[in-house]
């Protein structure tokens, strides 16, 4: 598949529209190509590129509307996925909740791509499991991993005007890297749109450490604890969390932002003073596209939350009509401030407490309270009088990101953490808080 | 891991573009057409004949068509009908004692052979990294055969719209009864799946599920409370005839609390009875923390099984390969090898069924091209077996494979994923009532809830969707706030009764995710009624700000 440039996917949106004699069209074009290499027991089990694009098309007759994609781009096909639209739109009940293709937006470029990125080759990849399987192998550890890297373009176009077109990359590692006898295990997770932010060696060295160091876990009581959390262990349940701030839920009166009586709690403050996130398009280290792809309107610069408030919601076309709210479009990533200090300092200034490296398995228990389960994994280790003492056994916790935000004693400087479960890109800081509960011990490691 | 959201379906029109998930749209006619055997066996032959000049030892091919569809309603208006579908060719090989995967969408003899000779160049590659060579079980040959998932009704000839208004009706039948919100969505698959080896096997199957989940929210805005119920139905490997609702696979839950399905589904009933429960939960009492006897439904413990069974005894886990994603397990080869190793106490007995009737796992032949079958996992509450490929069956001392072998898509490359696990029914005659009986303190759970638990298979949390707490061998109401916390050993050691064939039936998970990059897969589990004596249960109710 070509990798196909602004010019050729105008050309594509444009021939599409102009085919149909719907009420309004609306086109996408997603493509590029995605590397992988993975490992586990010091040997590489797989390794593979996928290239692919697929065009979808939405066509309307009033209020009733039909969707199909293709990943052929000749003339008869474009129009055979344009004709299931319609079909499709002809055979659909009318939703009275449809909304309009929005007007023409203006997009500002977001900062996106990396040349480098776009040129990985396998050569490039196959190296990056070699770091982490060598130095494994020196340690006598075991080493399982993941390394992809991806180069996309981005576009849509609508009857209306509204066209942009964007190139991104990105590259995701994650390497595992346990004892042989399975007493120890150490993680480690980048992310970066840039790949020469990326070093392979100074990663799977963490990883090493980890499992090195968390060997000999001695059982600490569950309850609850001052804790320092890294901010992979935070990102899932701060993302969880934020993925929650839709409008129409809280008006409806199932969210935990629904007010008693009806309303939401927006410029409420729900969270300590020192909270403050927000979603920022052109950030440099977790920019995204300056459209949300949903709704096609162009994103914007938005605080969350504000010194511990409740700042802003996340509105659909339709609840923002119905509520008379403008609508921006949905956030694509989430930066929470901090301060320069790193996880060392605030280790220093923890007199008891509990190093948590990763949080896994995060399961909603209930909405009303944001009540969140999972456990520690891959190094968890005891703190006192501002040292590491010694590594501890994991943890189940049940605990709410509203509690824990609300429980926070200092913050630590961002680092850029892409989850594995939430929508977002993100720039989360280590923080420590106090009171986390953990309910139970785990026997894994 | 049982994904959270696989799919994220966006409220406007682009938001749907954003998720075919199952491949490509197409228009509802075209699902029919099926592609010709004789066309699909001269493009294997020429895959496996590329392969073999190219030097490969072993060849597979798998021809891959995935059609479905999906229809999402919220209250009473449709929000999306999907139609999709995605074809293409996936060809792995063995060279230098090392596998290679190459696949194309272009079904034309010449791309299918550059794609096995890829897919050779791949495999000599990452020869050079193996630390030592694959070793497969054999497999004979069947020649050419065929395999459908018995059905009476496609999914494929019923009219969409038929489908909207079943939906509809369901959730209109919510609302009347009391639900503040609800939601009826409709998941449709079909799988035409062409395999052929250099084994000399030609395999067409014709692979059919749905899955109608449904969850209807109560809102108390005086109290600011709300609470939701979902549907009790199963996913299942079946045709449309499920939605029939025949009076006879209708099932009174212990104490009557609510009617549950076995091989058809009543979802407007389902939905109004879920309408009522997610009212009545808004003023349930809440649980008192401490040690219950659980009576978990079929319904509720499917997921259960899912979790602490099927995936610590996946082969692969065992060994490692998922140590970065999915993680190990604590049924290591050691303990297996002890022939003693309790898992569980002695009525405890799961079998991996890849022929159950009406399951998601159900098929004829796995892709790797071996038979399904049936064996022991756990016998007599022993850990004697695991789910093994073929390139796994001499590590466990197995001459054959179990045929665990799957692939998601025609361009994944498959592997090792797991079989149906079910517990076999109690050999005494026992029913749900008379199991709550014998219980003097104990909570009766239903229905799938939150999950959670520890890479290795130690420790797990799991809620319901239904509570009832259990006083002196009666059901006095339901609680809420409930959720179990324990650790699989110690928990199938503390199965006290399971009910015996006649309650038994299936649950499953219709979006099973493992891998990396991640695929997803359809797995059953069945079991009867079954009591754990003891278990910790925790109060999750909290209040933030």
């Amino acid at each position: 598949m070509k990798f196909l440039t602004q010019e050729d996917t105008k050309r594509i949106c444009d021939k599409v529209m102009s085919m149909t004699k719907a009420d309004e069209c609306i086109v996408t074009i997603n493509g590029g190509r995605t590397g992988n290499i993975r490992y586990a027991r010091n040997a590489v089990s797989t390794a593979g590129l996928v290239e692919n694009a697929t065009m979808g098309v939405a066509v309307a007759y009033g209020k009733k509307q039909g969707i199909a994609t293709i990943n052929e781009f000749d003339d008869k096909s474009l129009e055979k996925a344009l004709r299931i639209a319609e079909d499709l739109a002809k055979l659909a009940p009318e939703n009275p909740e449809f909304m309009p293709a929005v007007s023409k937006q203006q997009f500002r470029a977001t900062d996106t791509f990396s040349a480098k990125t776009a040129a990985i080759d396998p050569e490039f990849r196959a190296q990056t499991a070699a770091y982490s399987i060598e130095a494994s192998r020196k340690n006598k550890l075991v080493s399982a991993g993941f390394f992809t890297d991806n180069t996309s373009f981005n576009t849509i176009a609508n009857s209306n005007g509204v066209f942009g077109h964007q190139e991104a990359t990105g590259v995701d590692f994650t390497c595992t890297v346990r004892t042989e006898d399975g007493r120890g295990s150490g993680w480690v997770k980048r992310s970066a749109t840039d790949v020469s932010r990326f070093d392979a060696r100074e990663a799977s060295d963490v990883a090493i450490e980890k499992a090195l160091r968390s060997v000999e876990a001695k059982a600490l009581e569950p309850g609850r604890y001052t804790v320092i959390l890294k901010p992979a262990a935070t990102s899932e349940l701060i993302g969880f969390m934020l993925g929650g701030f839709d409008a129409r839920q809280a008006d409806e009166g199932r969210s935990f932002l629904s007010k008693k009586g009806g309303g939401n709690r927006m410029g409420e403050k729900l969270f300590d003073q020192q909270v403050n996130i927000w979603s920022d398009p052109w950030d440099k280290d977790v920019g995204v596209l300056p459209w949300d792809g949903n709704t096609m309107l162009a994103r914007e610069r938005m605080d969350m939350i504000k010194d511990g408030r409740v700042s802003a919601l996340d509105y659909s076309l339709f609840w923002a009509k119905k509520q008379g709210v403008r609508a921006i479009g949905s956030p694509g990533n989430m930066i929470m401030g901090g301060t320069s200090k790193s996880t060392q300092e605030l280790i220093a200034n923890t007199k008891k407490g509990v190093l948590v490296t990763r949080t896994w398995y995060i399961r909603l228990v209930d909405p009303q309270s944001v009540l969140l389960t999972g456990l520690t994994r891959d190094g968890t280790f005891y703190i006192e009088n501002g040292k590491i003492k010694h590594p501890i056994k994991n943890f189940r916790f049940n605990e709410s990101p509203v509690t824990m935000l609300n429980n926070i004693e200092e913050i630590g400087k961002p680092e850029i953490i892409a989850g594995d479960e939430v929508q977002y890109s993100m720039m989360i800081p280590a923080m420590k808080v106090r009171d986390f509960n953990f309910t139970s011990l785990s026997d894994a490691v | 891991m049982e994904r959270r959201t696989f799919l994220k379906i966006g409220g406007g029109a682009a938001g749907a573009l954003l998720v075919p998930v199952f491949g490509e749209a197409i228009a509802a006619e075209e699902l029919m057409n099926p592609v010709g055997l004789a066309f699909k066996k001269s493009l294997a032959d020429t895959a496996l004949n590329a392969a073999a000049k190219a030097g490969a030892s072993y060849c597979d091919v798998r021809i891959g068509r995935y059609l479905n569809q999906f229809i999402t309603t919220r209250d009473l208006n449709v929000e999306n009908i999907i139609n999709t579908e995605s074809s293409g060719v996936g060809v792995r090989v063995i060279a230098n004692g090392a596998y290679g995967f190459a696949s194309t969408n272009d079904m034309s003899p010449d791309s299918i052979a550059n794609a096995a000779r890829q897919a050779v160049a791949i495999a000599r590659a990452n020869a050079r990294l193996q630390s030592e060579p694959l070793r497969m079980a054999p497999v004979k040959g069947v020649g050419d055969v065929a395999w459908a998932t018995p059905y009476k009704k496609d999914w494929r000839t019923v009219p969409v719209k038929e489908k909207a208004e079943m939906l509809i009706a369901a959730n209109k039948a919510g609302l009347d009864a009391g639900a503040s919100f609800m939601t009826a969505n409709l998941f449709q698959v079909n799988q035409q799946k062409y395999f052929a080896s250099t084994d000399g096997s030609y395999i067409d199957q014709d692979i059919h599920r749905l899955w109608a989940p449904l969850t209807a929210t109560a809102v108390d805005k005086a109290t600011n409370r709300f609470r939701t119920r979902d549907g009790l139905a199963s996913p299942m490997g079946m045709g449309y005839e499920y939605f029939d609702a025949r009076p006879a696979d209708k099932v009174q839950a212990a104490g009557g609390v609510t009617t549950l399905y076995r091989n058809s589904y009543d979802i407007v009933e389902d939905a109004r009875a879920a309408a009522k429960h997610a009212r009545e939960k808004l003023t349930a009492k809440t649980i008192e923390p401490g040690k219950y006897d659980l009576v978990l439904s079929p319904e509720h413990l499917f997921l259960t099984i899912h979790e602490s069974v099927g995936h610590p005894t996946e082969l692969d886990r065992v060994l490692g390969y998922e140590a970065n994603y999915a993680g190990t397990s604590f049924a290591t080869l050691d303990k297996w090898q002890t022939k003693k190793f309790k898992f569980g106490a002695d009525r405890v007995n799961f079998i991996a069924d890849k022929n159950e009737k009406g399951s998601l796992g159900a098929v004829g032949y796995d892709d790797e091209g071996v038979p399904a079958k049936r064996w022991d996992i756990i016998r007599d509450g022993v850990l004697v077996n695991y789910q093994a490929t073929r390139d796994q069956a001499h590590i466990i001392g197995e001459k054959e494979s179990h045929g665990c072998s799957y692939a998601d898509s025609w361009n994944s490359v498959q592997f090792q994923r797991m079989p149906n696990v079910s517990l076999a029914a109690g050999k005494e005659r026992l029913t749900p009532d008379e199991m709550v009986k014998d219980v003097k303190k104990g909570i009766y759970i239903l229905g799938r809830g939150s999950y959670s638990i520890d890479q290795q298979r130690y420790n797990f949390q799991f809620g319901g969707q239904l509570y009832y707490e259990i006083k002196n061998g009666k059901i006095v109401g339901q609680v809420e706030d409930v959720a179990y916390q324990s650790n699989t050993q110690e928990f199938w050691n503390a199965c006290s009764a399971i009910c015996d064939q006649r309650d038994w039936r299936m649950g499953g998970s219709f979006f099973d995710g493992k891998g990396q990059p991640s695929q997803v897969s359809a797995v059953s589990h069945g079991s009867s009624t079954t009591r754990f004596n003891g278990i910790n249960v925790i109060n999750t109710a909290r209040k933030i700000g």
